[in-house]
């Protein structure tokens, strides 16, 4: 079939063999970069809709609230990039901040009858710690023990939830600014202060997106996280660590939950137990928003961050217009399906011009009684082997 | 049609149908005139003729890649022909789908059984077809049928077992019943034997006696010649898509079959020579591996061979013999319960794959989908994936040298691609099998290892990588093993061949060997 011919260029718009031309190449366009352009509409509308909307102030405390979604969207990113799912993130965030505030009020060393105030910077490693070592747990249940994703995180998610809970016996810590005294001031600094106009959370995020991006781009472990997610087998096979990329992610996705945390305790200047509830869901839906695979080795940080961005964004500006709370939940909802609909036309888009490519040489070989004897064989060693250990 | 076939099984108070007063036996029952496909530009079948008689078994011989499973695919309705007729007791028919073409009484039998293993036996006869009372299903009529298949079959298996708890031969029993639940009269069993142990394997032929005795006509395909030269009544052999020879059983014998199924095969090239062959280069010495679900079965048993710097060995062997087993351990994939990996002089058989890899021991696995490609990177990140050490600065990976990297495996093993950034999709399936080849050879390895490096791919592929290989061995000295279930390819650059059946080496050979002692060699083992 002729591209050339004007007949084929008549066609383009229901033949595949006219994707090159124009007009397809702007909805490709719009497509590939609908995060982004979501974004611009949902700015462009909001600021017609209210006045407040559209000014320096608001979009930096906008902005402020992004961060908390933002850091853990990074997280979850890393995790979904392996193939997996991180649902313990919103209670790692409550845990964090609880145990941030509990440093905050001085541990008691009875045996020595000591009060140690630890200042804020151990604090803050502390905390990251302990979200470091939540992660650690989803990593080696997943990785070694085989567990699902899914059930590892699910049960993590309540306990981690209940372990804050039990920490302040269902209160608040209120008081997090600390002493002068005691040398442990400054943990309001995270959320309240600005570098250069622009609030500390949203630098804090700024940054963890430019390592987790060159960690991603430029690292071996990035070439890891993609090929563990696109193939675990065929990347196994090639010499890459796929437990060990396993068990890191959710180690990475631990500490973003527990930086999330102490931002927006600080923001707050409280830790509540219940702080973060359904926040793990929010960063799934701004990974997926930003363009990512759920099936994994597809998405990138960019997208992640238009995607927490959008979300961010929509949120607070129903709450600017006034919409009330249950018709914000809604839209989130239909946004973040809209989201996902977008991805299934997009990946499967690609799909079907690969396989139109491709369909002369792998027909035959699917046909070939060997091939598919062989993968009926592995598959049941696989069941075997999962069923044995 | 569900209900006149359970009608009439009460009727005859029997299970199994009966089809003899219909016709002959040996009738033609079931014809394939001037069938062909095509996929795209690939020619799957040429012009095949062939009948199916009633009441007895047709067997169909033919190479991985000869077109057995398309025919039987064609036939069972699962796809259509592109040109030809079905000819089903003299009347074109056309099987539009699996389930018209059991409307028609044809079943097939897929290696990959078709059962739900978490269902029990009777739920999986009936699936999809209950029997509903005025109380919903009736289990209890169900389970009376069942009952009485059973029987008939001589497998007392008990309705409400649970498929899983079934041994594979019993399940292949359960899938037999369920197709002549359904009055098949004509059965296609795709390698029904490849999984089983020599006792479900006679209790499978028995089964399949008493069928041909009720009229029932049966297509048999099979890797195992001997085997199957045992039931069947007649010999279709297909050869590149063509059917190449016809004929009853009495007029067959092995080597018959073999000339046919071979013929003169393309050139795959020769034995690189005109230097000299190193050091031992890899040692296997007692390997044994054990099947995880079975640890009383080897799938390999103390096997031992030494393959020398720029030597290129060949395993030939059936399906089940445990090839690819045995690569897998070698390459770190599978753990070995016994015997140690030399590579060189050091032991490796503990360390990790990709110290191994790092070693210059590598593998280039069989199925390059699933063990090969990592389908959402481009092309080069997919040649580049197991030498990322190779461009690491530090920390950072350096674009320039990694650039290099995929160039110099593009140029090395001749793949034609738009460049690194293509995505692996785009790649036909011979140009995919050497990114998966260039990716282990861009590591410098010492041993390369492949397993059915040739699966899938056309003969001008083939042929360029086993040049590629002879190339390796010659100018670098690396040692090759490659695996292969077609014995057209041990006869090309191989400098020893090695039947390998049970998990053992059975044979070997030098390569002046002919492909009718290779396939003795592997055809004897296997009725033993």
């Amino acid at each position: 079939m002729s591209n050339n011919s004007p007949a084929a260029t008549q066609a383009n718009s229901s033949t595949p063999q006219a994707r090159p031309q124009k007009g397809f190449d702007l909805a490709r366009l719009l497509l590939d970069g609908r995060a982004f352009f979501a974004l611009i509409a949902i700015i462009i509308i909001f600021s017609t809709l209210s006045p407040v909307y559209f000014s320096a102030s608001n979009f930096l405390t906008m902005s402020s609230h992004v961060a908390i979604f933002g850091l853990l969207s990074i997280g979850m990113l890393l995790v979904i990039l392996t193939g997996g799912i991180d649902l313990s993130v919103g209670s790692t965030l409550g845990l964090a901040g609880v145990f941030a505030g509990f440093l905050m009020q001085g541990v008691s060393f009875e045996a020595f009858g000591v009060m140690v105030y630890p200042p804020v910077w151990v604090v803050v490693i502390l905390t990251c710690a302990l979200g470091a070592f939540i992660g650690a747990i989803n990593g080696v249940l997943i990785a070694y023990f085989k567990v699902p994703a899914f059930v590892a995180t699910l049960g993590l998610l309540y306990v981690a939830r209940g372990a804050a809970l039990l920490m302040t016996d269902g209160l608040t810590y209120n008081n997090l600014s600390g002493d002068p005294a005691l040398g442990n001031t400054g943990f309001d600094w995270l959320g309240f202060n600005r570098l250069l106009g622009v609030p500390v959370g949203v630098w804090v995020l700024a940054a963890v997106a430019i390592l987790c991006m060159l960690a991603l781009n430029r690292t071996p472990f990035g070439r890891w996280i993609y090929s563990t997610g696109g193939n675990a087998r065929a990347a196994e096979l090639s010499g890459v660590p796929v437990k060990k990329v396993k068990v890191t992610v959710y180690v990475l996705s631990g500490i973003c939950a527990a930086l999330a945390g102490l931002v927006l305790s600080s923001q707050l200047t409280s830790a509540g137990p219940t702080a973060g509830t359904t926040y793990e869901l929010t960063a799934i839906a701004g990974v997926v928003i930003g363009g990512a695979a759920l099936t994994g080795g597809r998405g990138n940080i960019r997208g992640t961050l238009l995607g927490a961005f959008v979300i961010g964004f929509l949120s607070d500006g129903l709450v600017i217009i006034g919409v009330s709370a249950y018709w914000q939940t809604v839209f989130t909802g239909t946004v973040i399906v809209l989201a996902v609909m977008l991805n299934s036309v997009q990946y499967s888009g690609r799909k079907a011009k690969n396989s139109a490519k491709d369909t002369p040489q792998k027909t035959p070989q699917d046909e070939e009684p060997g091939t598919t004897h062989a993968r009926h064989d592995s598959r049941q060693t696989e069941a075997r082997t999962a069923k044995a250990t | 049609m569900t209900r006149t076939s359970l009608t009439d099984l009460q009727q005859h108070n029997s299970a199994l149908p009966s089809f003899l007063e219909e016709g002959k036996i040996g009738e033609p029952i079931l014809s394939a005139r001037n069938i062909a496909k095509s996929f795209g530009n690939v020619h799957a079948l040429k012009t095949v003729n062939f009948d199916i008689h009633r009441g007895q078994v047709t067997t169909l011989f033919g190479e991985n890649g000869a077109g057995k499973s398309t025919l039987m695919k064609i036939l069972s309705g699962v796809i259509q022909p592109t040109a030809g007729d079905i000819l089903l007791e003299g009347q074109p028919v056309h099987f539009a789908s699996t389930t018209e073409a059991q409307h028609h009484g044809v079943s097939i039998i897929h290696q990959e059984l078709s059962l739900a293993p978490n269902l029990n036996v009777r739920d999986n006869i009936f699936m999809g077809r209950e029997l509903v009372g005025p109380m919903g299903v009736d289990f209890a009529e169900e389970e009376r049928q069942t009952r009485l298949l059973m029987e008939e079959l001589d497998e007392p298996i008990d309705p409400l077992t649970p498929v899983e708890e079934l041994r594979l031969g019993q399940q292949q029993i359960v899938e037999i019943a369920r197709a002549l639940s359904t009055k098949s009269r004509i059965l296609i069993m795709d390698e029904p034997t490849s999984a089983l142990s020599a006792s479900e394997v006679e209790v499978l032929f028995r089964v399949i006696a008493d069928l041909k005795r009720r009229g029932v006509s049966i297509v048999y395909i099979s890797h195992h010649l001997e085997e199957a030269l045992q039931i069947t009544d007649h010999a279709v052999v297909l050869r590149d898509g063509s059917m190449t020879a016809y004929a009853p059983r009495q007029d067959i014998d092995l080597e018959w079959i073999v000339r046919n199924m071979v013929g003169e095969g393309f050139d795959l090239g020769s034995p690189p020579s005109g230097y000299d062959m190193g050091d031992v280069a890899l040692s296997l010495q007692d390997i044994s591996v054990t099947d995880p679900a079975n640890p009383e079965r080897a799938l390999v048993n103390r096997l031992s061979l030494d393959l020398r710097a720029g030597e290129i060995v060949c395993i030939y062997g059936l399906m089940g013999a445990g090839r690819t087993e045995l690569l897998e351990s070698v390459a770190g994939r599978m753990p070995i319960s016994s015997g140690s990996v030399l590579l060189g002089q050091h032991d490796v058989s503990q360390l990790t794959i990709a110290q191994r890899i790092e070693q210059g021991l590598v593998l280039v696995p069989e199925d390059r989908q699933r063990d090969g490609l990592v389908q959402t990177m481009p092309v080069g990140q997919n040649l580049s994936l197991a030498s990322i050490g190779a461009f690491t600065r530090g920390l950072f990976t350096s674009v320039a040298r990694e650039m290099e990297v995929i160039e110099d495996s593009i140029r090395n093993v001749h793949i034609k691609t738009d460049g690194g950034s293509a995505e692996i999709g785009s790649l036909s399936g011979g140009n995919q099998q050497k990114v998966v080849i260039g990716k282990m050879l861009a590591t410098h390895p010492r041993v390369v290892m492949l397993d059915e490096p040739s699966r899938g791919i056309d003969i001008g592929a083939k042929a360029e990588v086993f040049k590629l290989l002879a190339e390796g061995a010659r100018q670098k000295g690396l040692a090759v093993l490659y695996s292969t279930s077609e014995v057209g390819e041990c006869l090309s650059i191989a400098h020893r061949i090695l039947v390998m059946s049970r998990g053992s080496i059975v044979a070997e050979f030098s390569a002046d060997v002919t492909k009718e002692q290779i396939m003795a060699a592997s055809g004897e083992s296997v009725a033993a």
